[in-house]
């Protein structure tokens, strides 16, 4: 059942995706209605289908990286659709849009073998650990985008050169400040997630620190956002060299996230047998 | 016939410091119109103004001693100093090159900005000034309005003006992509030039929070900023307003960059990197081209704003040459006017001779008739005028078809000898007429005409003869109606 609605779900986010895709070159406002009530209707089945598996399972579905990936995907997606009410930055659909389609299908496509011990998502720590981390990762992706859409602003105010897109984007200091916006909310509770992770595994094994791959790299995905945080408020960095750190620290993110999961051994590792 | 000159220094002659010397002085209390009565060799004068040029545009028979006494007048009323090598920022066009000349003002297609909107404007003030001191007659009356009409021709059979305009609004789009939001954001201008005054207005439509306003002289910074409830800054401190403004419109018209790289680099911090727009409107440029690589700082100049509005530069080309073509046909048809107009005196003094000789018979013709009555000798008096007009009339025509062509010298000498012409030159020396209508705030061409026609009339002094003047072509009926006129009484 919940594999037919995350079937449903993706469809839903495809079409969501085509249809904010065609808003890109044809400024209609029932377009984006449209899609971003299909992206509801999505999300709708795609966080029935969480549920589902959660009240099947007793815990959080996290225990593959298809869930977890899937869970992030949905958290993005309504994170995405709140915002956009907030916003109204209608545009930002056609770049948001295609990130949730690549989640879902690579979560699709990634091994669905249970290799985490399920007891440890029944903790509350691990809980708020694994939330507040999505979370904050999927308003990272939100300033991720819109640093791409910054940047390709700026390239075109900058070099005098304007292709179809200037139009259609908003202004420079709309984008800076909602990507402002995100990375202000997104760091704390990036920061909270971490520092539940280290108390849980404090908890659990007598340590805070294990020198597990994904540890580390969270670490310094967390020091370049911790960087951007500082500049931008201590110094002021904003435009163009903000927006390529929040391209490299979602990109951290997204390191952190496949590869520490995939290939290296640790606490966070899904390969089996290497616990 | 009387030669048109005009002298002056604009944007690409003169350095942006002796421009404003120039204006400066002369926007003192005395008009410098107002001291044509002073000067002998100069029959009309106009005198224009503007942040980018001054010029004056006069009319006089005597080409050397009419540009001294100009010059004269520069430099005792306006009080240059001597030092000052005046000749080498003027330049001096004569009579056609004049005509060329003031109509490309007119179309703004000499402007810094070519196609902005404000010349034409100021021109017609200036002209309004000219016709409030009375110092512009038939010639320059003409001239004026038909620099209005060349400007309007311009103006709606190209896309000049059209450009200009869309400049000033693109700069504005562009800072709303770049600013989104402007009601918060401040704008400096540097420099008060024409151009700069239309940027300034439409950011203060999208409802700037702040404008400053750094100019040279004072006096005309004040002036602009009392228009924009601006502020002003002194000129050698805009630097420091780097810090607190978004948007800089810059169009000093000096000759080197105001603005360096580093001027703006050393402030970005302070600024904490908040973007930095420049809009350099000045030719040559005020921003250095470099300033652009700064992050967060964006540098357009005229022809980058030109590029937005999707016009390349072929077409601007094309459009350049298609108002060349419209000025060159006017200045022509003024040479066709003025060329008639020497036929002017010519056919006044055969108008007189023969109303001279008409009055000396009709007289005879009473004296020794002494019992005629009231009605009788008017009967007379028209049926004699009628004869003269009729008479006179084909020659009349052939003289002023003649005199629109080349060679109308030996037609003009041939009439003379044929009517045993005498001292025709002296007609010339009208005495000095009150302007005979108010001007009209939008002239258009053919109301021009009409006034040229009517000035012209006023110039012959003879109120009969008038009507035929005013037109060759209405000329062909006016020998019957005064007969029928003067019946009715």
């Amino acid at each position: 059942m919940e594999s037919f609605f995350l079937v449903i779900a993706t469809l839903c986010y495809l079409i969501g995706t085509v249809g904010y895709l065609v808003y890109l070159f044809r400024d209609r406002e029932q377009l984006h209605r449209i899609s971003w009530t299909i992206m509801l209707v999505g999300a709708l089945f795609h966080g029935t289908a969480l549920a589902i598996q959660t009240v099947g399972s007793g815990h959080l579905p996290l225990t593959t990286i298809h869930e977890a990936l899937s869970l992030f995907a949905w958290i993005f997606v309504v994170t995405y659709l709140v915002l956009q009410i907030r916003l109204q930055l209608r545009i930002l659909g056609s770049f948001v849009s295609p990130l949730a389609v690549v989640f879902m299908v690579s979560s699709s496509l990634l091994p669905s073998n249970i290799v985490l011990k399920s007891e440890s998502f029944r903790s509350g720590w691990v809980i708020v650990h694994v939330t507040s981390l999505f979370l904050a990762n999927a308003l990272f992706a939100l300033a991720f985008s819109l640093g791409i859409m910054y940047l390709l602003q700026e390239r075109h105010i900058k070099k005098k050169n304007f292709g179809f897109l200037y139009e259609r984007l908003p202004s420079l200091e709309r984008l800076d400040s909602i990507s402002h916006y995100c990375l202000m909310s997104g760091f704390p509770l990036m920061t909270a997630g971490l520092l539940t992770g280290f108390a849980y595994a404090a908890v659990v094994w007598h340590s805070p620190w294990s020198w597990d791959p994904k540890e580390i790299l969270s670490l310094v995905t967390w020091i370049i956002y911790a960087v951007l945080v500082h500049e931008r408020l201590a110094v002021g960095w904003r435009g163009r060299r903000a927006a390529w750190l929040s391209i490299l620290g979602f990109s951290a993110t997204l390191v952190t996230f496949f590869v520490a999961s995939l290939l290296l051994s640790g606490h966070h590792s899904i390969i089996p047998g290497k616990m | 016939m009387p030669h048109i000159v005009l002298l002056g220094m604009n944007h690409k002659t003169a350095p942006v410091e002796v421009r404003e010397l120039l204006a400066a002085a002369c926007r003192k209390e005395i008009n410098p119109l107002h001291m044509l009565p002073h000067l002998e060799r100069v029959e009309e004068m106009v005198f224009l103004s503007t942040c980018n040029r001054v010029e004056f545009l006069f009319t006089c028979n005597s080409l050397s001693e009419g540009m001294r006494e100009i010059k004269a007048l520069l430099r005792t009323h306006v009080g240059l100093p001597a030092s000052l090598a005046l000749d080498s920022f003027l330049y001096v066009h004569q009579d056609l090159d004049a005509v060329k000349h003031l109509f490309m003002v007119a179309s703004s297609l000499d402007s810094m900005v070519v196609g902005e909107p404000q010349i034409l404007g100021q021109l017609k003030d200036a002209y309004r000034d000219a016709v409030e001191y009375r110092t512009v007659r038939v010639v320059l009356n003409r001239l004026l309005h038909k620099s209005f009409s060349v400007a309007k021709r311009v103006r709606t059979e190209t896309c000049i003006g059209s450009c200009a305009v869309s400049v000033s609004y693109a700069a504005v789009e562009l800072a709303r992509k770049i600013f989104g939001d402007l009601r918060d954001k401040s704008v400096l201008l540097i420099g008060a030039g024409e151009m700069a005054e239309l940027a300034a207005e439409n950011f203060l439509r999208q409802g700037v929070r702040r404008m400053l306003v750094a100019n040279r002289t004072l006096e005309r910074a004040m002036e602009l900023a009392s228009r924009f409830k601006a502020e002003t800054v002194p000129f050698d401190r805009f630097l420091e307003e780097l810090k607190a403004t978004d948007i800089v419109v810059t169009s000093t018209g000096a000759p080197e960059p105001v603005i360096g790289y580093q001027d703006v680099k050393s402030r970005m911090r302070e600024r904490r990197n908040r973007p930095l727009f420049f809009i350099d409107i000045a030719v040559p440029r005020d921003v250095n081209p470099k300033v652009n690589e700064i992050d967060n700082v964006y540098v357009y100049d005229i022809d980058d704003l030109q590029g937005v509005i999707d016009l390349n530069r072929e077409e601007r080309l094309n459009q350049a040459q298609i108002a060349e073509h419209i000025i060159d046909e006017e200045t022509i048809k003024f040479r066709d006017w003025m060329n008639s107009l020497s036929a002017v005196p010519i056919i006044v003094s055969v108008r007189q001779k023969a109303e001279a000789i008409r009055r000396n018979e009709v007289r005879k013709t009473f004296s020794q008739l002494p019992d005629l009555s009231d009605r009788e000798k008017e009967a007379i008096e028209v049926l004699t005028e009628s004869i003269i007009r009729k008479l006179l009339h084909d020659p009349i025509v052939f003289l002023k078809k003649k005199a629109r062509r080349g060679g109308q010298a030996l037609y003009m000498d041939f009439a003379q000898q044929l009517f045993n012409l005498e001292g025709v030159g002296g007609v010339e020396e009208q005495d000095r007429l009150p302007y005979a209508s108010a001007p009209q705030p939008e002239p258009a061409g053919d109301r021009g005409a009409g006034q040229g026609a009517q000035a012209q009339r006023a110039a012959n002094g003879h109120e009969g003869t008038g009507k035929s003047f005013s037109s060759s072509e209405r000329g062909r009926d006016s020998g019957e109606q005064p007969f029928l006129q003067t019946a009715k009484k």
